[in-house]
């Protein structure tokens, strides 16, 4: 599947990264090259395999409903980059 | 039908579920605590956490999809939900995706007020995923920051979608009332609405009949419905604005984008929202950090022996066994399994449903209004109520005092017995009684002459000073005594 | 073969040219020389103390990290402090712990409550963990002296170190070469006996492949074996703790410290941990091992070649038999991971928003740049780009994620939010899962007939820094023998097996089945007790 210069453009706002346009070159040409060796894929008859999201399967692995203690105000604000002591601040979420 | 078409309504409901901690967490999901004191590494999504499932949360939901006559697949997993928002710590909502935990269920509903026939809303899923956190945003948007609180991020949800199999704002609403009694039933969530634990969305658009053959409107999502008389109104407002909108523009389902509407309730209109950039590519793809859950059928098998008796069979048993009407077993079945549990016990030691029911209808739900108490701080027990209905019954104690009798035993804590005897009720014989009437009539000619004149209504003047004379007389006897008597002169 | 006596000689020397603990300087130097579990015994005796022990590897970091850069920070007044208080329990009497004194290195990707943790990423610089994670908090447990915390490639995404934010790590055995990576600060500072103990993630070979270049152990334990709470995820279902060591029997004491079932990971497994340090001694009866047909392919150096079959040769000559046997999906294992690994970093990295911790862009410098942008649109007349302006919000997640992460790390975000968007799932992520469990398959059949599977750890020796910077995917393909292991969630051990003719170590790789970590230490010891390969370090002569 050919990945075009707008796909990556499409993706980098999915992924919430601001590419210059060098980067945007960049990144078109060395993806394309990446997706074009993972087409590779294409060719393994997969019919009927199960896919496999874990590298150890295991099940039903449960904590108990217990309250625990929670981090400080001051300690979870800690690494914000911006806070008024009692909430995270960011820019406004609705836009201008 | 008077309209000139139909409103298809499909509902989204979310649940809070009744667990001590959060879904993948330690922390506490108590509402109403300072902003960010209810958190940890895992729900704020620090580097390096990971969640592991609440065992409760998983039980509880299971629960739920059981009562909602839900499939119970043996294998479900979690996935991520992949969007970008302030509330969502970690980039992505821990959600189900394409095998959910339950899926292909319904729920009875039925009207009291005959707007509609009883019919079956079928569930397309619910699945369990985790709450975000809250924006508080500037009043005016765009000017100063927003704050951050992510004390609700993580809180256990358990996500239920109905088929858009309603037709009305009324069955919406009946949807909604009988889902939320189930759920406090089998008691899996507060269903506060006022602290979110029960929230509503809702998808709605018009079937007409054209010219052209049938047509469906363009679907719209309608949210910020705080109440289930807001669903109901902004229903209405919906499909009345969808018609006027059709008529003008003519625009059917496909031709236009879903939309995403807000209900301002105070407005009563829905207003359009922004929506959210580059649609939804959510990426969901399964959290490799949980393990996926299997349910053997026996396990399924398990939880539906456990459940208790849901409102819809309990009700068509009130029905059935105790004759009640549909409207009386709904007052009780909706005030709760313990007021039914309470009538029923009242009903058993009597003997007598019908006088259970309207003592209980009446005037204890409407003492424990008065008080704002439940049926288990009310004083008088189920036994004590039935021994007063026996009392009335026996005729120990005239009907026109039982209410005098409840009070004093609810006051004093006292049975009716001790209730009669306080009360100084005694069976006054029939010859006292005659002796009384005569008294009466003879004192109150103009009476005998009335009623003699065929305005037997006259009489009832005489009730009142019997009464006076001796609060135990039973005003009934006296009124049909007294005529007789007046007949006689 | 050769004993590298005179090496090590001259790399003492040079390591304590320059020492202020004169009257201690015999003695310092065989503490660096010893084992971690040959020092554990003389701080037991009290032929050593943790502070000296401490002090000796902290001088050997001050002498010679600042040509090799494989620690990002190390807090000498911590350790020493940390020790003393290891001695004074000693002192009296108290029961310590497993690696009571010891000097470990952790990469600085293990969340730790008293240090920064940056996953050399700019994104994280200042991050300060308000939690240990379990590794940590178990080393701490176990009375290791944590010394520092080492190197890595940006959010452990690369095979050279060299996309750290930070520095680059030098190869202890030539300057101009990689360690290797991600973690090449864990591998170089183990060789360049900077610490006898490291702590080295593994996501697709990062502990193995820089082990394997640096001439040290490195072992990548089952997936679910060492928890993973408190490890900053690349790649969550392939990511795993381990070991690095200059021995199979120090690997095997730190990994026996490190492993077990942590309720906080629900991957965790719940198995009982064998104590591998006890039995790693006795030898493997009627061992069978597997060479894989599809490994020795085209692109295979021809001494890594040579080292590795002489390698099996002793193998045989200890009494086991080989097998060749085929992994037939093996060549698509690169495809699949590239797929697998890039998918989950996307989601993994998302939480990097500037929101509730790391790196936030200046605000005003973008609300300024977003404002010329808006009034030269509306100049335009250009409503298109209009209507698709970033909201501040908006801008402010992009802007702060493009100067937060370096080059790679955004290649693979990209990478995987396209595998994982609408309409190429099935094709990409779908598919890669589904041929992994196939690779699983292949594994689980050859584990049938046989006990161990050896291989080259890389196709090459140690390549030169920056020679790969502007071919990814060829950088890429560096993991050919190692991604297995992670896809099928095996335990692997590098160690060393030879030397090219430039003097660059080369690495065999083991691989055994799944909880297989005794069979695998066992046999490795069995190799490393024939040879010499594991008793070299690098002359400093360079």
């Amino acid at each position: 599947m050919a990945l075009t210069r707008k796909d990556v453009e499409k993706v980098s706002l999915l992924a919430r990264l601001r590419l210059s346009e060098a980067e945007l070159e960049t990144l078109s040409s060395e993806l394309a090259q990446i997706i074009s060796y993972i087409d590779l894929l294409g060719e393994v008859d997969t019919e009927g395999v199960e896919p496999m999201a874990h590298a150890v399967e295991v099940s039903n692995v449960f904590a108990t409903d217990e309250v625990k203690p929670s981090l400080d105000r001051e300690q979870a604000l800690a690494n914000a980059p911006s806070s008024n002591g009692r909430g995270y601040l960011v820019p406004p979420v609705l836009g201008s | 039908m008077d309209s000139p078409y139909t409103t298809v309504i499909g509902l989204e409901v979310h649940v809070q579920l009744a667990t001590n901690s959060k879904l993948f967490c330690g922390c506490s999901t108590q509402f109403g605590a300072e902003p960010n004191t209810q958190t940890c590494p895992v729900c704020i999504g620090l580097p390096g956490s990971l969640p592991v499932m609440n065992r409760l949360a998983y039980e509880l939901s299971l629960k739920t999809a059981v009562a909602l006559n839900c499939e119970i697949p043996e294998f479900t997993k979690w996935d991520r939900k992949q969007y970008f928002y302030p509330d969502l710590p970690k980039g992505y909502q821990i959600s189900q995706f394409d095998l959910p935990m339950s899926s292909g269920g319904f729920l009875e509903i039925h009207d009291t007020k005959d707007q509609f026939e009883p019919k079956r809303i079928r569930i397309t899923r619910a699945h369990l995923e985790e709450d975000a956190g809250k924006s508080v945003h500037d009043e005016v948007a765009g000017k100063a920051d927003s704050e951050i609180d992510l004390n609700r991020t993580g809180t256990p949800l358990l996500e239920i979608v109905s088929e858009p199999d309603m037709r009305s704002s009324a069955e919406a609403r009946a949807f909604l009332d009988e889902l939320k009694l189930l759920l406090l039933y089998i008691g899996v969530s507060d269903c506060n609405m006022q602290e979110g634990s029960l929230r509503v969305d809702a998808n709605v658009n018009l079937h007409l009949e054209t010219d052209e053959g049938k047509i469906a409107t363009p679907i719209v999502e309608i949210k910020n419905m705080n109440s289930f008389r807001a669903v109901e109104r902004a229903l209405d407002y919906e499909a009345a604005r969808q018609y006027r909108v059709w008529q003008e523009t003519g625009q059917k389902i496909g031709e236009s984008p879903k939309q995403t509407r807000g209900w301002d309730d105070a407005e009563g209109i829905t207003l359009g929202q922004r929506s959210k950039e580059e649609s939804s590519d959510y990426r969901y793809f399964p959290d490799p950090d949980l393990a996926p859950v299997t349910a053997s059928p026996e396990r399924v098998h398990e939880v539906k022996a456990g459940l208790c008796e849901l409102p819809a069979s309990l009700r068509s048993r009130l029905l059935s066994e105790h004759g009640l009407s549909l409207y009386d077993a709904d007052v009780l079945v909706n005030q709760g399994r313990a007021v039914v549990d309470y009538f029923l016990e009242v009903a058993k030691q009597s003997g007598d449903s019908k006088s259970a029911c309207n003592w209980v209808t009446q005037e204890i739900l409407r003492i424990l209004k008065d008080r704002e108490i439940s049926i288990g701080d009310f004083s008088v027990s189920a036994t004590h109520l039935a021994d007063l209905l026996l009392a009335v019954k026996e005729e120990k104690l005239p009907k026109s005092r039982a209410k005098d009798a409840l009070e004093l035993m609810d006051a004093k804590n006292i049975e009716v017995a001790e209730a009669i005897e306080q009360l100084g009720i005694e069976q006054v014989d029939e010859s006292a009684l005659m002796t009384l009437c005569q008294e009466l009539l003879d004192a109150n000619p103009k009476i005998v002459a009335d009623v003699q004149a065929g305005k037997q209504q006259a009489v009832g003047a005489l009730i009142g000073q019997a009464k006076k004379k001796n609060p135990n007389v039973d005003p009934g006897q006296v009124r049909k005594i007294c005529l007789e008597l007046a007949q006689k002169d | 073969m050769l004993r590298a006596a005179t090496d090590e000689v001259i790399w003492c020397r040079l390591f304590w040219g320059v020492d202020r603990h004169n009257s201690d300087r015999y003695f310092s130097m065989s503490l660096l020389e010893h084992s971690a579990c040959e020092l554990l015994q003389l701080l037991e005796e009290g032929k050593t103390s943790s502070v000296e022990l401490a002090q000796a590897y902290l001088d050997a970091i001050e002498a010679r990290d600042s040509q090799i850069g494989s620690f990002l920070r190390v807090d000498a007044e911590a350790a020493i402090r940390r020790a003393e208080q290891i001695d004074r329990r000693r002192g009296k009497g108290e029961q310590l712990g497993k690696l009571a004194g010891l000097p470990v290195a952790v990469k600085d990707v293990l969340c730790d409550r008293e240090t920064k943790t940056t996953c050399a990423s700019r994104m994280l610089e200042s991050f300060r963990p308000p939690y240990d994670s379990t590794v940590v908090a178990k080393l701490k447990a176990a009375d290791a002296v944590l010394i520092g915390r080492t190197n890595m490639d940006e959010f452990a995404m690369g095979g050279s170190t060299e996309n750290s934010a930070f520095q680059v790590t030098r190869n202890p055995w030539d300057l101009e070469r990689t360690p290797g990576g991600s973690s090449g600060g864990a591998a170089a500072c183990v060789a360049g006996g900077m610490a006898p103990l490291s702590i080295g993630t593994d996501t697709g070979g990062s502990i193995r492949q820089p082990a394997g270049l640096c001439g040290v152990v490195g072992m990548k334990p089952t997936y679910g074996r060492v928890s993973r709470f408190g490890l900053i995820a690349f790649a969550s279902s392939l990511d795993q703790v381990g070991p690095l060591a200059r021995s199979t029997q120090d690997a095997a004491l730190l990994l026996e410290t490190i492993a077990g079932h942590d309720p906080q990971d629900a991957t965790s497994l719940d198995v009982a941990v064998p104590k591998y340090s006890a039995t790693i001694k006795q030898p493997l009866k009627n061992l069978r091992i597997g060479i894989v047909r599809e490994h020795f392919a085209e692109g295979l150096d021809a001494e890594v070649e040579t080292a590795v079959r002489d390698a099996i040769k002793v193998y045989e000559s200890l009494g086991a038999t080989v097998k060749e046997i085929s992994l037939p999906h093996s060549k698509y294992a690169v495809a699949t991971y590239y797929v697998i690994a890039p998918s989950e970093a996307s989601s993994n990295l998302a939480r990097y928003d500037s929101v509730h911790y790391g790196y936030r862009t200046d605000r005003a410098a973008m609300l300024k740049e977003l404002e010329e942008e808006r009034k030269e649109l509306e100049t335009a007349g250009d409503q298109a780009g209009l209507n698709s302006l970033d909201s501040p919000l908006v801008r402010m997640y992009r802007q702060s994620r493009a100067e937060g992460f370096g080059p790679e790390v955004k290649r693979r975000i990209m990478l995987g939010a396209y595998t994982l968007s609408a309409g190429y799932y099935d094709a990409y992520y779908l598919k890669a899962l589904k041929v992994r469990r196939l690779i699983r398959q292949d594994f689980d059949a050859a584990f049938e007939e046989v006990d161990l599977i050896a291989s080259p750890v890389t196709a090459q020796p140690a390549f030169k820094l920056g020679a790969m910077a502007d071919d990814p995917l060829s950088m890429y393909l560096v993991d050919l023998y190692t991604v297995s292991a992670n896809l099928a969630g095996l335990p692997g051990i590098s160690l060393p097996c030879g030397f090219s003719s430039g003097g660059l170590p080369i690495g065999l790789q083991l691989q055994a089945p799944p909880l297989g970590e005794e069979t695998l230490l066992r046999g490795a010891y069995m190799f490393e007790q024939a040879t010499d390969w594991c008793r070299r370090r690098p002359s400093l002569e360079r």
